[in-house]
């Protein structure tokens, strides 16, 4: 027996040198947060696509005197359900990052609280979907649209697609990949889109038809663009069959920022006719502890600095009218004219039943 | 005891039963009637058959294709045998999104096997199946082969020599002998591969869903907690009943067999039989484990500008251009090297107390507690995740946004592990050597120093290893605990294939390379630390 204690006597020890550590190393991630209405500190909670050039969040602390520390957990669903699960109590002061496919969710539970920021004015009133009550500030858009790889449609002296209508044509047959609507955002989006599009009557009716010709689906975003889609990098080694994938509007400037050397041109375009439009949005948590900080992390948040930084960072639109877009956007980009939207509430709703619906006609 | 007891409870069982139970009440009223509108869900019930029977499946092959090589890996000797064992057990630590993506060259369109007989398998349940073969090929080879090379083969010459048949005296002697550890790495299997998630989510595409991959959907998209509460529930009484059946076997297993030093055991093959099964075994592993990961490494090579060390390259500076992060993604590999080791050591501590009390103290309550740790291994990371969320929110346990919780939350898969090898090495050291050195006058302490710590050593480094790999593959729970931006590896590697852009692509090819590089040097150090007997080197 008293080995035992001995053992457990010395284990112990060890544990204490442990959480000592652990102690420490909390230290110097997060001095002072915490600490009551004095603290320097400001928390940003997001999903994992968050990302901001640390030049930018310097240039923060240089005019507010607050140092941002970012928290990142998971996908944008699931940092909000994460939000939702811990309202009251937030794990940060401001929560950026929710869409207005999940609006309604993040409004319906109560987890912001109402602040104007600074700087409003600049935003169009068509992305300021909480009216005011403002309860939330538009940050940032991004375009949901099927990509198509250029070469492929070359090669084919095929013309590529425009427009929903097109992708139910026999000479699109067997060419399309999108994601399962059911666990991701742009599979989500692009139904959406045609919901959109052909209204509560005609959406069915068309994905019947979409599946007639040969639409295929996979369970994310990684599968379909790495794997399925013959226009990206990883689908060319993986010597992928699908020219047209549901992605953004910003992949095509993606795939050339992130090659070596540099293209002319991208490898990919997009079918502008058939995007669905994603505004994102940031909120004051209720119960923050350090409100004034999170006021100031939202003002800045669609100030000019960050805004221009944004679209090399997370590959999304400033909102504010006056951001200039990198070259990199205007050159390889595409304008979006005609997006389609669908009403935050209206997307709450019915959600639910639509996935199902859409389930059991393209999945079954 | 208490030390176990008191981590098991705050960081596993509290945060558990705290996201269940939210899930279950309504105003504090609890809502049983929910858990029979769930089950009579078609829907659900259509997840439950598949769940259950693809781990059947996938239990049945893996056995059937890794029972040969256990045989092989213990009573044959090959050059390489050391490495060639580490290297099968390199998939049991790495990240699905990684073998996802290797996988899906092998068995999709453009690959091998597509290019060889025009065979694709990627969404077809055979994917699911090979791929949970890869994962789990390694806990039949040790947890079987260990033990087999520890029988002394002269049994079974014994019984030939009185004129059994060869067959017949395999049948008679090895077989019985062997039956409790095939018994238990069946259950393991089992276990794993009731609770996959992302070789379900990846290869399966979305016509298949097991519990696991429901339970991720309906907490993390839906925030469907009465639901997901309801189907976390069967998820316990299905694992709780694989475990119990496990203990049972385990115990059955370390009951008296003469076991002897594997060393003795092997030996160079001979005759056509087993040169063949050696040739049949290794052709198995080069097909189904060396060939995905080949895959890994040259897709990291291939450069837009012919093979080379691009990828690695770019590794080190802060997105080449842009930022898809604040720091070199090379960094990642540092932020995992020091996670898992703060959960190495938790692991080890909790584990070796756990273990230790285990030893001397057999009632059935502590061996209900023996099962009870292994459990983290059979649930949903998501709910641990979002249990975390709403039990440590009040200080001095507001750990939502420590670091610590990272390497916490990977030390719960850890901690079964090491208590797992080292429980059959504390239980062979012999009480009588502790009691004659303490009638010889040596104090507790030395007698602990002199006696236990001498056998339980390599034990401990061998559990370290273990405990070590797995924290570093570790995936579904780091990915929803809040991170003050310093991803692991599993992360970064996700979060680079979540972006489009050739060096993308690349990098995250390469990181996972690097991932399974350094999975594979702590599992070979850990071969060469193997202790002489007992029957570890489970799983």
């Amino acid at each position: 027996m008293s080995t035992t204690k001995k053992f457990a006597a010395t284990a112990l020890a060890a544990a204490l040198g442990v959480s000592t550590l652990a102690a420490c190393g909390g230290d110097k991630g997060d001095s002072g947060s915490g600490d009551g209405k004095k603290s320097k500190t400001v928390t940003l909670v997001s999903h994992d696509s968050f990302n901001a050039s640390e030049a930018v969040l310097k240039a923060f602390t240089k005019e507010t005197g607050y140092t941002v520390k970012v928290l990142k957990s998971g996908d944008a669903g699931a940092a909000l359900n994460q939000e939702i699960l811990t309202k009251g109590s937030p794990r940060g002061d401001v929560f950026f990052g929710v869409d207005n496919t999940l609006l309604s969710r993040a409004l319906d539970n109560g987890i912001f609280t109402p602040y104007e920021a600074e700087g409003l004015g600049a935003i169009p009133e068509g992305v300021r979907l909480d009216g005011d009550k403002h309860r939330v500030t538009p940050v940032d858009t991004g375009d949901i649209c099927v990509n198509y790889d250029k070469k492929y449609f070359a090669d084919k002296k095929l013309a590529p697609p425009k427009s929903f209508d097109d992708l139910i044509k026999p000479a699109y047959k067997n060419l399309l990949v999108t994601e399962n609507a059911g666990t991701s955002s742009p599979g989500l989006g692009f139904l959406l889109g045609t919901v959109g599009q052909y209204g509560d009557d005609g959406w069915e009716s068309y994905w019947k038809k979409l599946r007639a010709n040969g639409v295929k689906v996979v369970d994310g975003w990684e599968q379909a663009y790495n794997e399925e889609f013959s226009g990206s990098a990883g689908g060319k080694k993986a010597k992928a069959d699908r020219p047209l994938v549901v992605s953004y509007a910003s992949s095509p400037p993606v795939e050339v920022l992130y090659a070596e050397p540099q293209p002319k041109e991208a490898p990919t375009g997009v079918a502008t006719g058939t995007c669905f439009r994603q505004t994102e949005f940031a909120g004051l948590l209720t119960g923050a502890k350090n409100e004034e900080g999170g006021k100031a992390l939202i003002d800045f948040l669609i100030g000019k600095k960050f805004q221009e930084d944004m679209p090399l960072n997370m590959f999304v639109n400033p909102v504010i009218k006056d951001a200039k877009l990198p070259e990199l956007f205007t050159k390889h980009g595409v304008v979006v004219d005609k997006p389609q939207t669908v009403a935050p509430e209206k997307i709450a709703d019915q959600r639910e039943q639509w996935v199902k619906s859409w389930s059991s006609l393209v999945l079954k | 005891m208490a030390v176990p007891v008191a981590f098991f409870a705050v960081f596993f069982a509290y945060p558990v039963a705290a996201i269940t139970g939210r899930g279950l009440t309504v105003d504090g009223v609890w809502q049983f009637g929910r858990i029979g509108e769930v089950l009579g869900d078609p829907d659900i019930r259509g997840v439950l058959w598949f769940t259950t029977w693809q781990a059947l499946a996938s239990t049945g092959l893996t056995l059937l294709i890794a029972l040969p090589a256990a045989y092989v890996f213990a009573r044959l000797d090959f050059p390489g045998k050391q490495l060639l064992r580490a290297v099968v057990t390199v998939p049991f630590v790495l990240p699905t999104v990684v073998v996802g993506t290797a996988f899906l060259a092998l068995l999709g369109r453009g690959g091998l096997l597509d290019e060889l007989w025009g065979v694709r398998l990627d969404t077809s349940v055979w994917a699911i199946l090979l791929a949970h073969v890869f994962f789990n090929y390694a806990v039949v080879v040790r947890t079987v082969g260990g033990l087999w090379s520890q029988l002394d083969p002269r049994q079974e010459e014994a019984a030939r020599v009185l004129g059994a048949g060869r067959f017949a005296a395999w049948r008679r002697v090895t077989l019985p002998a062997l039956v409790p550890a095939v018994a238990a790495a069946a259950l393991m299997v089992f276990l794993f591969t009731f609770t996959s998630f992302g070789v379900v989510q990846i290869l399966g595409g979305p016509a298949y869903s097991t519990l696991e991959v429901e339970i991720y959907r309906q907490t993390a998209q839906f925030l469907d907690l009465p639901t997901a509460a309801v189907l976390t529930l069967v998820q316990f009484a299905a694992v709780g009943a694989i475990l119990a059946v496990h203990a049972w076997t385990v115990r059955r297993r370390e009951s008296a067999l003469k076991l002897v030093d594997p060393s003795r055991t092997a030996r160079k093959p001979r005759g056509v039989g087993q040169w063949a099964l050696l040739g049949g075994v290794l052709a198995t592993v080069a097909a189904l484990i060396l060939v995905p990961l080949g895959v890994l490494v040259e897709r990291s090579l291939d450069g837009p500008d012919g093979y080379g060390l691009g990828y690695y390259r770019a590794l080190q500076s802060a997105g080449a251009s842009g930022g898809t992060f604040l720091v070199p993604p090379l960094e990642a590999v540092w932020n995992s090297l020091e996670y898992a080791l703060a959960a190495t050591a938790i692991a080890l501590v909790v584990g070796g107390l756990a273990a230790a009390a285990l030893t001397r103290r057999a009632g059935r309550l502590v061996r209900g507690f023996d099962a009870l740790l292994m459990l983290p291994l059979g649930v949903s990371a998501v709910t641990v995740g979002f249990g975390f969320l709403i039990t440590l929110d009040e200080p001095p346990l507001d750990l939502r946004t420590s670091w610590i919780l990272v390497p916490l939350a990977q030390a719960l898969v850890g901690v079964p592990f090491v208590v797992r090898t080292m429980l059959p090495v504390l239980r062979a050291v012999d009480e009588r050597l502790r009691e004659a050195a303490a009638v010889l006058g040596a104090s507790p302490l030395r007698v602990w120093r002199e006696v236990d710590l001498p056998m339980v050593r390599r034990a401990l480094l061998v559990a370290a290893g273990f405990a070590f790999a797995v924290s570093l593959g570790e995936f579904g729970a780091t990915v929803f605990i809040a991170r003050p931006d310093n991803p692991t590896l599993p992360v970064a590697v996700a979060r680079l294939l979540g972006r489009a852009g050739d060096l993308n692509y690349g990098q995250a090819m390469a990181l996972s390379t690097i991932l399974m590089v350094v999975c594979a040097v702590a599992l070979l150090v850990l071969e060469r630390m193997r202790p002489d007997r007992s029957g570890s080197g489970e799983f």
